[in-house]
């Protein structure tokens, strides 16, 4: 069995990175030749530690599900990526944005990981310029920032909404150029079915060609999953729809310890549900909050009539606003972390302040910013900035430059327009901090088997900063994982290639042909997506903005009862051996159910609230998480044990030495 | 809203295809178009029929895996979107709609609606990129200013998704857009000067090689390329082109 050793270096803080780097074992090139590394995942992490790691030398198998490694759901991040650049002379350094992530996270991520994250950020930024990325610029021609929640400094740097676009095109363009020189073999269309574990160690994966149905083997030395997140656990979240937690699930099986499979983080600005049939949710980006300001109607009959459809939210004066954030967070105002925006969003709607037709949705609102742009645009123009007009024309303009596809966007999802009528939004699942357990090394706790970007639980904590998700993928993947896997990779240099014909490969292989012959042989009565939907909704109303005892314990039986029905009566049409959709979601959803089940029991075993994992018996008197360090102060990583339900729970203690845990504060 | 839909049913690359109809009751015309296909498909399973297979993930008009001819259209009738943004208040009560793949040689039906679209990413290989290896001391991001307007164009073709609209649109089957949207966005930026000549050279060559038109400047892909990349792009591309063939030694 693995032990739960973090390997954290010895040494002060912000030497650590520098001197594990020295210190650990390289691979010399002519070595690096005989050794494969297989990818799983094309995003952010995965297309970044591909590319990096067949510009050293590896051979490198890459694996996505999508048609192109380009479309991976990094691609949909919109606001920005943050790195301690300090161009703003704001007083931003490395200390900061590794203080501001900890904070952040509520003290529950590990110190020495977040300050590498903090010290590779910068590296970030110029590698994604010397490749092309065109990130905003200034007048001047320099690189342009902008400030996102839970920080107090400009740090972000932004490509307008298409951030995450504009990034993972730069990794694309780099595993492009390694694809076309032959070393990194890219198997597009392809879905990782299984792990396997050869004598201990990762050596390879069961994946299936979605377009024939193969089920083919692949072997390698060592293996990493760059796999996402799990946010469709919840079935409507912002996650694309085949974002699925299928690699990360089969590597639990297979002995990798998962971590606090309960931090989830709810987005306080998504387009809010519209009706039963929907199948997925829209971000609007954190960014927004830098020039929209959130709102509901400080009277109840207000907010009545609005619902009702009698009154316009334009038609209610500034003093019948309750700027509610403002009002309650004055030092941080709308820039609040997310879980703090979106709990405080739930309060307002529970207390029957909520906008829309359902009650479930908050204003975004652009006119302060739209008049003070216009002023400002006015008198640089020479023009009167008393001209309302023109000042709401010159407004619109500035607004548009910022954020115009994200309004554009909003309009063609609900048929308003944001630049007369302020946007509509309410929380929604969009990220998972939990994830595989991980060393400092990125290595999970089966031997060669690493797990990168938000596939694993590492940097965040109990709930990530807005710009941060970026920089954790392409830091693990450009920065981290190349240096840490030649540590490990330097033992195989004698190996020789992996065979396939082995009983691991075998066995494996015959496991996944058995559980897909079984759903296309069942015969049930009701589609895949029946259930997903049905599961979606336990764990919204049971493990999401707000959980306590009963509910969880509640969603443990039901998720249990729900897996039992699915596994009776799914219906999944066509064969195996071609193109076949349904099948393929059937053996995520199949995960889901299980993981579901793992994620209450997580929940209900942390009683304190902290970051996004809010417990309602655990808040003070004003309804603020309130944390437990005598008892929490650690990661929980859960061991499979064959149920879901009887994970074992093996405790990795979290020890702050350089920052002192305080109450997370945003007043 | 009732609407009766016809839909092109091809059960692979090998087979051929015909248009089935399908009608449909209950769409609220606040769904999007996907999601209308999401609800006919799981009548057809329920039904014991195979469902219609469609490319589709973010859902959110960025990935570009969503496809589809909808009434002779590439994303349909609305302007400036892709499928999954198109809502069915586009459509009136009633009406028929046509939904086909997106069709050109260089993209092969793989089964019903989706089709193989790895000719763009071979383009891609070779030479839609900036040779610089991940080292960790690459020189600081803002040792090369460069002009807002430069960077913005840059920006402005590096929109582009590749989701084929412009190949499926035109005439030719010309993947013209496409291309010159990568050579631009790096023609534009003073770290793609280098090798600039190849880049446009190789990959002028491999649009070729995967069967894709020629352009005959008729604009059709502008008009419906969903996210607005410029026929300037085609006109930049012609330059670099011309450029890197008086002065190639190759």
């Amino acid at each position: 069995m693995a032990t739960l050793d973090a390997k954290i270096p010895a040494g002060p803080l912000a030497e650590k990175w520098t001197k594990h780097k020295n210190n650990i074992n390289l691979v010399n090139p002519a070595n690096k030749r005989l050794i494969d590394v297989i990818v799983v995942g094309t995003g952010l992490a995965g297309g970044s530690a591909a590319a990096t790691l067949s510009e050293l030398g590896y051979n490198v198998k890459a694996f996505c599900f999508q048609d192109s490694p380009r479309r991976a759901h990094s691609i949909a991040a919109q606001g920005g990526i943050n790195a301690a650049k300090n161009y703003q002379g704001d007083g931003d350094s490395v200390y900061r944005l590794f203080y501001d992530t900890i904070k952040g996270g509520d003290y529950r991520s590990r110190e020495a990981n977040v300050y590498r994250l903090a010290e590779v950020s910068a590296n970030i930024i110029d590698q994604c310029v010397a490749q092309g990325v065109p990130f905003a610029r200034d007048y001047g021609g320099l690189l342009d920032n902008r400030s996102f929640g839970g920080v107090l400094v400009s740090r972000t740097f932004y490509a307008k909404g298409q951030t995450g676009q504009q990034l993972l095109l730069g990794a694309y363009s780099a595993m492009n150029r390694q694809i076309g020189r032959g070393k990194i073999k890219m198997y597009n269309r392809h879905e990782m079915m299984d792990v396997v574990v050869v004598d201990g160690k990762a050596r390879g994966i069961i994946a299936r060609n979605l377009v024939t149905g193969e089920i083919e083997r692949h072997s390698a030395h060592a293996v990493v999953l760059g796999t996402g997140g799990y946010g469709n656990v919840f079935f409507l979240s912002t996650n694309a729809m085949g974002s699925n937690v299928s690699a990360a699930w089969k590597a639990h099986k297979r002995g990798a310890y998962f971590a606090n499979p309960c931090f989830t983080q709810i987005h306080p600005t998504c387009i809010p549900v519209s009706g039963e049939l929907q199948a997925k949710l829209t971000l609007m980006s954190e960014s927004l909050r830098n020039d929209g300001r959130i709102w509901v109607p400080a009277k109840k009959e207000d907010a009545e009539a609005i619902r009702a459809g009698k009154l316009k939210p334009t038609q209610i004066k500034e003093e019948d606003r309750d700027y509610y954030l403002e009002r309650r967070y004055p030092a941080f105002g709308n820039l609040v972390p997310r879980d703090v925006a979106s709990r405080a969003a739930k309060e307002r709607c529970d207390a029957g302040y909520g906008v829309n037709a359902t009650g479930e949705a908050v204003y975004l609102d652009f006119a302060s910013a739209i008049t003070r742009y216009g002023k400002e645009q006015a008198v640089i123009k020479g023009l009167n900035p008393e001209d309302h007009q023109l000042v709401q024309k010159l407004g619109k303009e500035v607004v548009a430059n910022k954020y115009g596809n994200l309004f554009q966007m909003y309009e063609k999802i609900v048929d308003d327009n944001p630049y007369e009528t302020p946007m509509m939004i309410y929380p929604a699942v969009h990220y998972t901090m939990g994830g595989i357990w991980v060393d400092y090394n990125l290595m999970t706790t089966v031997p060669g088997l690493y797990a990168i970007g938000e596939a694993n639980f590492s940097d965040h904590g109990a709930n990530r900063l807005g710009a941060s998700a970026l920089m954790q993928g392409l830091a693990d993947g450009y920065f981290v994982l190349p240096y840490t896997i030649g540590d490990y990779l330097s033992a195989d240099i004698r190996t020789g290639r992996i065979p396939t014909d082995t009983p691991e490969f075998e066995a494996a292989e015959k496991e996944v042909k058995e559980k897909f012959e079984f759903f296309i042989n069942n015969k049930g009565t009701h589609s895949v997506d029946y259930f997903h939907r049905r599961l979606g909704k336990i764990m919204w109303d049971k493990c999401g903005m707000a959980r306590n005892t009963e509910g969880l314990k509640s969603a443990i039986e039901e998720i249990r009862a729900l897996r039992e029905e699915f596994w009776k009566d799914v219906r999944v049409p066509g064969g195996m051996f071609e193109y076949n959709e349904e099948l393929a979601k059937a053996g995520r959803v199949a995960d889901f159910l299980e993981l579901g089940e793992l994620f209450a029991v997580d929940a209900l075993e942390r009683n304190e609230s902290c970051g996004g994992h809010f417990r309602e018996e655990s808040q003070t008197e004003d309804g603020e998480a309130k944390r437990d360090d005598e008892n929490y102060t650690y990661v929980s990583a859960w061991e499979y044990t064959g149920d879901p339900g009887q994970a074992k729970l093996h405790k990795e203690e979290l020890v702050f030495e350089n920052v002192k845990l305080i109450t997370r504060s945003y007043k | 809203m009732k609407l009766l839909l016809k839909i092109w049913r091809q059960k692979n690359a090998n087979e051929k295809g015909k248009m089935v109809d399908y009608p449909i009751d209950g769409i609220s015309p606040d769904m999007s178009f996907l999601e209308m296909l999401d609800v006919l498909n799981n009548q057809l399973i329920e039904q014991g029929e195979e469902p219609v297979a469609f490319d589709h993930d973010c859902r959110e008009g960025i990935c570009g895996m969503c496809s589809l001819f909808i009434n002779g259209e590439a994303h349909g009738p609305d302007r400036m979107v892709t499928t999954c943004q198109l809502h069915m208040r586009k459509f009136k009560d009633g009406d028929t709609i046509y939904i086909e793949p997106f069709r050109a040689k260089a993209f092969p039906v793989v089964k019903d609606l989706v089709v193989d679209r790895s000719a763009f990413d071979r383009v891609q290989h070779a030479g839609g990129f900036i040779s610089v290896n991940t080292s960790g001391n690459t020189q600081d991001a803002n040792a090369i200013p460069i002009r807002k307007e430069n960077a913005d164009a840059a920006f402005d073709a590096a929109t582009c998704i590749g989701c084929g609209a412009c190949v499926a649109t035109c005439k030719n089957s010309s993947a013209m857009l496409y291309v010159s949207a990568k050579v631009s966005q790096f023609a534009l930026l003073p770290q793609g000067e280098v090798e600039a000549k190849d880049r446009v050279l190789n990959m002028v060559k491999q649009m070729d090689a995967e069967g894709f038109g020629n352009c005959t400047n008729t604009g059709a892909c502008e008009v419906e390329c969903p996210k607005g990349i410029s026929l300037d792009n085609i006109a930049r591309m012609n330059r670099e082109y011309g450029k890197a063939i008086v002065s190639s030694k190759k």
